[in-house]
C-alpha cells in the first residue's frame, strides 16, 4: 500500500505509469536545460555582429560556411546559424512563458480565493468582470494590449497575463467556493488569525491541484500567444528574437523555397508545446478525483 | 420567455456599455491621441485647433459620452489611413471575413462531430487513437504555424492550390463573394482548413464526451432491446442528445474564430476584418481599432444571446421552466 502521508511520492509513481508522459517530462527538461545553457552551448552568439558572415546568408541546412564552420540547419537572411538562433529563441520563449504563466498564477489565485473568501457583491462584481473577460478571446485582448503597450518583454508579459489570469481566477474561485464552506475553515475563522492568513495558509493550499493542472495548460499557451504576437509584429522586437520572430522573419523567404528559416524554429516551438500539454494531460487524469481508481 | 428576453436584452446593454467604456479608456487614454492625429511640425495653433476639433481638451467623462454619442449615431469616425468612414470600410471587408469564418466552422462541425461521435462509439478502437492523436495536434500546434506548413506544402511544393489572396470574385446582392467560382474556392480552401483545424479538435472532443456518457443511458439500452441498428441510435438519439452543447460551443466558438481569422487572414493575405485590424494596429488608425473592438464585442454579445435563446429552444425541460 501506498501511503497517503507521501503524496508527491505516490504522485511520482503514478506518473511513471503512463510512457508517453515520461517522455514528454524528458522533452521538457531537455528543452529547459537546453534553453538555460544556450550562451555556454550555441556554436555562435548570434546577436553578435561580428561573427555573422553575410556571404553565408540563407544557406541550406548543412552549408558549409567560409569559416569552414558547418551550418546544421541552415542560415538566415543575415547569415545567422540557426541552430544557434533557434537556442537564444527558445531561451526567450520559455521565460516569457514562464513568467507569465507565473505571474498569472499568482494574480488569477488571490483574486479568485479572495473572492470566494469574502462573498458577497465583492465577489459578485469580481466573478461578474472575469466572465465577461472569458467571453472574448484571450488572443485578441492580447493583440490589442501588446499594439497599446509596445514591443519589448515586460510589456509582452502584462499582455499575456492580462489576457490569462482570468483563467485561474475562474478556477481558483471554483475551488475555494467549495473549501470556504468546510469545517477546518470555520475553525481557523474562529482563531485570531487575520484573514489573510486564512485565505494563503489555509484555502489556498487546498486549492492549487486544478490551478496546478491550469498553469501546465496556461504556460503553453502564453508561449504559444507569444510566438503568434511576435509573428504578426506585435511581440518581441527584431533585437530579441523569440521563436515566434524567427519564424516571422523566415515567412517571406518561404514562398521561394527557402523553408528552413521557418520551419526549424517551429519544429522546436511544436516539440516544447506540444510536450508541455502532454505532461498537462497526465496530471490532470492523475488530480481529476472522477477518474480516480 | 418574453421576461427572459428582456431580462437578457438590459442585461446586453449593460455589458456592451462596460465594454465600451474599457475600450475607450484602452484606446483613447492610454498614450496621447494628438500625436498620432497631427505630424509633430505643426503650429502651435493648429495643435491646439485639433485638441479642441476633437474635443480632447475636454474631462475625460464628457469625451467618453461623446464617444457614446457618435457610436449610438454610428458614426466611428474617418480612418486616418484610408481617409474614409470607418463604418463603410470595415462593412467592406466583412464579407470576406464571414466567408472565411463560416467555412472554416462549418467544416469543423461537419466533420467533426461524425468523427467525434465514432471515437466515443468505439473508444478502443485504432482508428480512435488516430483521431485523438490529431486533436492533440490540433490543440497545441500554433494555427499560424499550422498556415506556414500548410503554405510550404500545398503552395509552394506542390503547386496545387494559391498561397494567398481572394481569387476571382462573383457579385452576389451587391457583395463579393469567392465561394461562388471555382478560383475563389481554390484560395478559400487553405485558409478555411487552417482556421478550422482547432475548432475540429474541439468538436470531436465535444462529440466524444458526449457520445460516451449518453450510451451508457437508459435511453440508449431501451432503444436497444427494441431493435434498432447502431446507426438508427447514434443518429435518432445519441445525436440528439449531444446537440444542445455542441450548439452552445459552436455559438461561442464562432465569435472566437472570427478573432482567430486575424492570424489566418495575415498568413494568407485575406482581404478581411482580420488584416485590416493588424495593419491598423501597426499603422496606429486609433478609428479603426476602436471601430473593430466595439464590432466584435457587439458580435460576442449577439452570439451569447442567440446561444441562450437556441438552448431554451433545444431544450424541453429549460422550455417549461422558463413558461
Amino acid at each position: 500500500m501506498i501511503d497517503s502521508a507521501a503524496p508527491i511520492a505516490r504522485f511520482w509513481f503514478e506518473f511513471r505509469q503512463s510512457q508517453i508522459a515520461c517522455v514528454a517530462l524528458l522533452i521538457i527538461v531537455l528543452i529547459a536545460a537546453l534553453a538555460l545553457l544556450s550562451p555556454w552551448i550555441a556554436p555562435q552568439n548570434p546577436y553578435d555582429l561580428a561573427t555573422l558572415v553575410l556571404m553565408d546568408a540563407r544557406r541550406p541546412p548543412g552549408h558549409v560556411g567560409a569559416g569552414g564552420y558547418v551550418y546544421w540547419l541552415g542560415t538566415d537572411a543575415q547569415g545567422r546559424d540557426l541552430l544557434s538562433a533557434i537556442l537564444y529563441g527558445l531561451r526567450i520563449s520559455v521565460q516569457i512563458g514562464l513568467a507569465a504563466g507565473a505571474v498569472a498564477f499568482v494574480v488569477g489565485a488571490t483574486l479568485g480565493t479572495t473572492a470566494a473568501f469574502l462573498g458577497g457583491r465583492v465577489e459578485m462584481l469580481i466573478m461578474r468582470f472575469i466572465d465577461l473577460q472569458l467571453s472574448f478571446p484571450a488572443i485578441l485582448l492580447a493583440l490589442v494590449l501588446s499594439a497599446l503597450l509596445g514591443q519589448g518583454k515586460v510589456q509582452i508579459i502584462i499582455a499575456l497575463v492580462t489576457a490569462q489570469y482570468a483563467y485561474f481566477a475562474r478556477t481558483a474561485h471554483g475551488a475555494a467556493s467549495a473549501e470556504r464552506a468546510k469545517e477546518y475553515v470555520e475553525a481557523a475563522l474562529s482563531t485570531p488569525l487575520p484573514s489573510h492568513k486564512v485565505i494563503f495558509r489555509h484555502i489556498l493550499p487546498n486549492c492549487l491541484p486544478p490551478l496546478i493542472v491550469v498553469a501546465t495548460v496556461q504556460v503553453a499557451n502564453s508561449i504559444a500567444l507569444e510566438a503568434t504576437l511576435s509573428f504578426l509584429g506585435l511581440g518581441l522586437p527584431v533585437t530579441e528574437p523569440s521563436l515566434g520572430t524567427l519564424i516571422a522573419n523566415g515567412f517571406q523567404y518561404m514562398l521561394s523555397g527557402r523553408y528552413w528559416i521557418s520551419i526549424y524554429p517551429g519544429v522546436a516551438l511544436i516539440v516544447l508545446i506540444v510536450a508541455i500539454n502532454l505532461v498537462g494531460d497526465q496530471i490532470r487524469d492523475q488530480l481529476n478525483p472522477r477518474l480516480r481508481r | 420567455m418574453l421576461g427572459f428576453l428582456i431580462q437578457r436584452l438590459l442585461q446586453a446593454v449593460v455589458v456592451m456599455m462596460v465594454i465600451s467604456a474599457l475600450v475607450f479608456i484602452g484606446v483613447f487614454a492610454v498614450g496621447n491621441p494628438i500625436d498620432v492625429l497631427i505630424s509633430p511640425d505643426v503650429t502651435q495653433q493648429i495643435r491646439l485647433d485639433t485638441i479642441a476639433a476633437y474635443g480632447f481638451d475636454k474631462p475625460l467623462w464628457e469625451q467618453y459620452l461623446a464617444f457614446l454619442e457618435r457610436l449610438v449615431h454610428g458614426n466611428f469616425g474617418r480612418s486616418f489611413v484610408f481617409n474614409m468612414p470607418v463604418l463603410q470600410l470595415i462593412l467592406s471587408r466583412l464579407p470576406a471575413t464571414l466567408e472565411l469564418t463560416i467555412a472554416a466552422v462549418a467544416g469543423a462541425t461537419l466533420i467533426g462531430i461524425p468523427l467525434g461521435m465514432y471515437a466515443g462509439y468505439r473508444p478502443d478502437s485504432p482508428i480512435t487513437k488516430a483521431i485523438m492523436g490529431i486533436t492533440i495536434l490540433g490543440f497545441s500546434v500554433p494555427t499560424f504555424w499550422i498556415g506556414l506548413v500548410l503554405i510550404m506544402t500545398f503552395a509552394v511544393w506542390l503547386g496545387w492550390l494559391p498561397a494567398g489572396g481572394r481569387g476571382d470574385t462573383v457579385m452576389v446582392l451587391g457583395i463579393e463573394w469567392s465561394f461562388l467560382t471555382l478560383n475563389g474556392l481554390s484560395h478559400l480552401f487553405l485558409p478555411a482548413l487552417n482556421l478550422s483545424l482547432f475548432k475540429l479538435a474541439m468538436m470531436i472532443r465535444l462529440a466524444r464526451a458526449g457520445t460516451r456518457e449518453v450510451m451508457l443511458t437508459d435511453t440508449i439500452k431501451f432503444a436497444r432491446a427494441s431493435g434498432q441498428s447502431d446507426g438508427t441510435i447514434l443518429r435518432r438519439h445519441v445525436l440528439r442528445q449531444i446537440s444542445i452543447p455542441i450548439v452552445t460551443v459552436f455559438g461561442l466558438e464562432f465569435g472566437s474564430t472570427l478573432a482567430f481569422a486575424v492570424v489566418t487572414e495575415t498568413i494568407f493575405s485575406w482581404p478581411g476584418l482580420g488584416k485590416l485590424i493588424i495593419d491598423s494596429i501597426q499603422s496606429l488608425d486609433r478609428p479603426v481599432m476602436v471601430a473593430y473592438l466595439m464590432l466584435i464585442a457587439f458580435l460576442f454579445i449577439i452570439i451569447n444571446f442567440l446561444v441562450d435563446i437556441a438552448y431554451a429552444a433545444l431544450d424541453p425541460r429549460l422550455r417549461a421552466r422558463r413558461s
